[in-house]
């Protein structure tokens, strides 16, 4: 069982695909039903894989290798082959975000009942869309890395083009012109590595690349190489992460998509960029990383400020998240850019925090949305009063966000900031100004709509029984981890020892 | 030549030239006492068994060793095989096409597009078998000659008259320069046999005109880039792809761009492969940044000016010029990865454009235009013709789990594997990609994200078949592109492509 398990997992939404197609289009009902179980056997099957996994154990683990494709260069002293293989594993990193994968998947699914047209084609798309979330945190080689990562580029842009509001088409080309830049970036790297080593696989990498120069000269890699290699990779993962000035796309995508596409995005699809900056940037070329470490913690000081003043401008609760995304991720680079435990963890923590927080706000939006048409914070005042568990969840999530302790908001922004006041004190003091701006864009956007003054409201009722799983679940996540963090941190230390031990920290 | 040498040869290597010979002959007769009212829809048939006759046959000559017949004019070797297997497979797939196409103006010529197509394929399968410059010439001018003709099988459609006109302009004029072109390697050589050419290209007197050996390639290579509408020789394709009927388009994009491709590799890498250029370096070491110019030229010029297009034949024919530019980009990679690299290509081609052919025939026809409009809302429409076109417009973008895809991430394997390597080259490739995603997807957002009153389009039963097939070959290619390597390294032997000319070669240097 345990052979094929992670493989099981990856095509576990197909079986929802499956389904959906010999279920009548017309069938709302069904469809919505389905569309919900469809996402409950990945999370069950997530689960059995998080039951196999042994925490204390470092290394790889459910690996699943085969060759796949071969290509063969005849050469007049030989014929040299160039494999890939199909392979798939999952260390303690990987394995929290496809847990996170498909939780968020479920919440986001019964958050889909506010979808109004074409319910089948809507579903076969997320169910696609999980698939290819779930193979990026698996893949154990740049092939298939890049492969779902396009996969997961597709489905989006049928689902904000299809199903988003006014301006979804333009949303939907933007998103698929920049992600599409940085993917192109990303392809040409990878084959150039691939190239030069012979090999796709993560370890191999990371294991050739550290080989000493002398040795890395007769495979023709220079240290020019290996630089211009990080340098792309950055670039095509801070597209996806997003990190100003390349972060026009990800603003539209969350003001133009339909919420729950919005709660899988920000929740999970940004956080491929965080995961590839950490495994590819941190993981394959740790002298370089090095060396760029001050630009990345300022270009991360620069998102998170950036992000946060311009979260304090904006008029509508959709823009006011989804610049707080950029400015969250920036304490991802801020952590990253420490090149210690503490900001590693920090964000790690910020990643798998952040996905569950902004899940949580955007289904909220999503909810205020389907009552009143509108996520302008004019429209919106004394909430509180006509829905008052709505307003309470709202709170607590924006609370999360600006990073109360209690809080899972809060461990990730200590640890990053404690990583980089270690190493580069003044960013880390510049930084800590974005901690003040987050506290007076967030209290300014939620505290107006849940007690400011009251608004003329037609149809604010409270949350119903099928909008309070989602809302509860993750705010019970929320709160969980930033209780007893130390769950969290048992499983990741492995995986950040090993990244840590590249970087010599 | 006498009966006995006649009867010497082994003419069953020519099997399959003889089938599609005698179907062709044996489709102009019917035709001929056919009356004039009778439908012509059975020789669609006939032509089809007789390519899936000649298909069969050619897999049944997998196991035969090189042969050369015809004083060495006629060659049989994996290389040939590989590639009239394209060839075929898309001249079969063209015929379900054409057998349900509905203007009342290609009814009355319908027994004549048949043997026209045949004569064609026929024409491209003698390139991809010769060995000799008059026998490439003979079988590029009967391929050339054909499809002139079929461009304007519409007799009445003032555009396909035109077509055909611009085609046989534009076709003479590449003709010539060909021609030209072979004339000095002729006059350098003394010799009209590829291999022979090979051998002498190698001669030291020649070092002395390698000025001329440089202008002998560039002018055959640019004279042969024609075919596969490669900048700058590209201007004709948008015209006549607009204006000749589908099944032609079809078969123009997909068999004879093969073709194209097949005379090239034919013609350039065993002729020039071990002459020398200016200062004594190889000349196709030498000549690279010519074609990689002329690579990164079509792709830009074929992806950037299928933006702007509305006639989606006009936007497929710009496309299927950018196509080629990725295909030329192997040209570049200095290895045996040339050939597996353009066979892939060509073969997700076949299915992707063919495909997407099949679903322009259907609409264009139901709704009487060409305009991409007619794709609003199919998705509603039609959703069974919605998804395979989908999946092939997907296939053109390189998105993986398509063919499309594994085709290009080998040419970049090519492009990069090099040293140095050719990022900027890559890079272009990428960033024309990009470009292409527009056009591409812009077709997708109008059958999905648009609504439309049209009515449903009903898909004959042939057609179905092909879009069936298409689908399920590229998604297939695109999961386990094994299935097509493995065959291909199964049955291709570099050396014996080269074998003649590596001893030669070899002699001379001692």
């Amino acid at each position: 069982m345990n052979t094929w398990l992670l493989s099981i997992l990856i095509l576990s939404p197909l079986l929802g695909v499956l389904v959906l197609i010999f279920t009548p289009s017309q069938d709302e009902k069904s469809i919505k039903w389905i569309g919900i179980l469809g996402t409950l056997f990945p999370l069950g099957t997530a689960l059995v894989t998080l039951s196999a996994f042994n925490t204390s154990s470092k290394g790889l683990q459910l690996a699943e290798k085969f060759q796949w494709v071969s290509y063969e260069v005849f050469q007049s002293n030989g014929d040299v082959s160039y494999p890939i293989f199909y392979e798939v594993g999952v260390n303690g990193l990987s394995m929290i975000l496809i847990l996170l994968t498909t939780v968020v998947s479920v919440l986001a699914a019964i958050a889909s009942f506010s979808i109004k047209k074409d319910w089948k084609s809507y579903f076969i798309l997320f169910f696609l869309l999980e698939m290819g979330m779930i193979g990026v945190f698996a893949a154990q080689n740049l092939f298939l890395f890049f492969i779902f990562f396009e996969i997961t580029l597709i489905p989006m842009f049928f689902l904000i083009g299809r199903w988003g509001y006014l301006e979804r088409e333009k949303a939907a080309y933007s998103f698929l012109i920049y992600n599409g830049v940085g993917s192109a970036i990303l392809l040409i790297a990878f084959v150039a590595m691939f190239m030069k080593t012979g090999t796709m696989n993560f370890e191999q990498l990371a294991y050739t690349f550290s080989l000493p120069q002398s040795e890395l000269s007769d495979m023709n890699i220079t240290k020019n190489f290996k630089m211009g290699m990080l340098i792309a990779l950055l670039v095509a993962f801070a597209v996806k992460l997003p990190v100003a000035p390349l972060h026009s796309w990800m603003v539209r995508v969350h003001v133009q998509a339909p919420p729950p596409i919005v709660m899988l995005h920000s929740g999970i699809l940004l956080k491929i960029g965080a995961y590839g900056l950490i495994v590819f940037g941190a993981g394959l070329f740790p002298d370089q990383f090095k060396s760029l470490a001050f630009i990345i913690g300022l270009f991360g000081v620069v998102n998170l400020l950036y992000g946060a003043f311009l979260a304090l401008t904006q008029r509508d609760l959709k823009r006011v998240l989804a610049y707080s995304s950029v400015s969250h991720m920036g304490i991802v680079l801020i952590g990253l850019a420490a090149l210690n435990e503490a900001g590693m963890t920090g964000a790690v923590f910020q990643v798998v925090s952040h996905g569950l927080i902004s899940a949580l706000l955007f289904f909220l939006v999503g909810v205020l949305y389907e009552r009143e048409g509108s996520s302008q914070l004019k429209d919106f005042g004394g909430v509180a009063k006509r829905m008052p568990i709505f307003a309470g969840v709202m709170l607590a999530g924006g609370l999360a966000s600006l990073g109360l302790p209690g809080m899972s908001g809060f461990i990730s922004e200590f640890m990053a900031f404690l990583g980089l006041f270690e190493t580069m004190p003044v960013l880390a003091a510049v930084g800590t100004l974005g901690l003040i701006l987050t506290a007076v864009y967030v209290l300014r956007a939620v505290l107006a709509i849940t007690f400011g003054t009251e608004k003329e409201l037609s149809n604010a009722y409270d949350l119903s029984s099928t909008e309070r799983i989602p809302a509860f679940i993750l705010l019970a996540a929320i709160l969980f981890i930033g209780i007893y963090p130390a769950w969290l941190s048992d499983m990741l230390r492995p995986t950040l020892d090993s990244i840590l031990l590249g970087l010599g920290g | 030549m006498d009966l006995d040498t006649l009867l010497s040869f082994h003419w069953s290597v020519m099997l399959p030239e003889f089938i599609i010979l005698g179907v062709a002959t044996l489709l102009s007769v019917i035709d001929l006492f056919m009356k004039k009212e009778s439908s012509r829809k059975p020789l669609a048939w006939l032509a089809g068994a007789g390519v899936l006759a000649a298909l069969i046959s050619i897999f049944m000559q997998l196991d035969i060793e090189v042969t050369s017949i015809l004083y060495d004019t006629y060659r049989l070797d994996s290389f040939s095989k590989a590639f009239k297997i394209l060839l075929l497979l898309g001249t079969l797939l063209v015929i379900v096409l054409s057998s349900n196409y509905k203007k009342e103006d290609l009814e009355e010529n319908r027994g004549e597009f048949y043997y026209l197509l045949l004569a064609a394929l026929l024409g491209a399968m003698m390139m991809a078998s010769s060995a000799d410059l008059i026998t490439l010439f003979v079988g590029l001018e009967l391929l050339s000659l054909s499809s002139y003709v079929m461009a304007g099988l519409e007799r009445r459609n003032k555009r396909s008259n035109e077509s055909a006109f611009k085609y046989i302009v534009s076709g003479g004029i590449a003709t010539a320069i060909t021609l030209f072109g072979m004339s000095y390697i002729f006059g350098l050589t003394g010799e009209t046999n590829l291999f022979k050419i090979a051998e002498n290209m190698g001669n030291l007197e020649l070092l002395e005109h390698s000025f001329l050996i440089v202008f002998a390639f560039i002018i055959t290579f640019a004279g042969l880039t024609f075919k596969i509408a490669a900048a700058p020789l590209h201007m004709w394709a948008p015209d006549v792809y607009e204006g000749a009927p589908v099944p032609v388009t079809a078969f123009l994009s997909v068999v004879s761009k093969t073709a194209g491709f097949v005379i090239l590799l034919r013609v350039i890498i065993i002729c020039f492969i071990a002459a020398p250029g200016i200062d004594k370096e190889p000349i196709l070491l030498q000549v690279q940044p010519y074609v990689m110019v002329l690579a990164a030229a079509t792709m830009i010029i074929g992806n950037v000016t299928a933006l702007r297009q509305r006639n989606i034949k006009r936007m497929f024919a710009y496309s299927s010029i950018a196509q080629a530019g990725y295909i030329l980009v192997p040209f570049v990679s200095n290895s045996s990865l040339v050939f597996e690299l353009i066979w892939f290509y060509l073969l997700a081609y076949l299915f992707m454009n063919i495909g997407a052919f099949t679903v322009i025939q259907l609409l264009s026809s139901q709704e009487g235009s060409t305009d991409i409009g007619i794709f609003r809302g199919l998705f509603r429409r039609s959703p069974w013709l919605a998804v395979p076109m989908t999946f092939f417009v997907l296939s053109l973008a390189g998105i993986p789990i398509t063919a499309g895809f594994i085709g290009k991430f080998g040419i970049f394997m090519g492009a990069l594997g090099l040293d140095p390597a050719h990022y900027w080259l890559a890079a272009v490739m990428m960033a024309t990609t990009l470009v292409s995603y527009v056009y591409y997807f812009n077709i997708i957002a109008i059958m999905f994200f648009r609504d439309s009153e049209g009515s449903k389009v009903s898909i004959p039963g042939g057609m179905a078949a092909v879009l069936a097939f298409c689908t399920a070959s590229i998604l297939i290619l695109g999961v386990m592109p094994d299935l097509a390597l493995d065959f291909f390294y199964g049955n291709f032997d570099v050396n014996e492509f080269f074998m003649q000319i590596e001893t030669e070669v070899h002699t001379h240097d001692h």
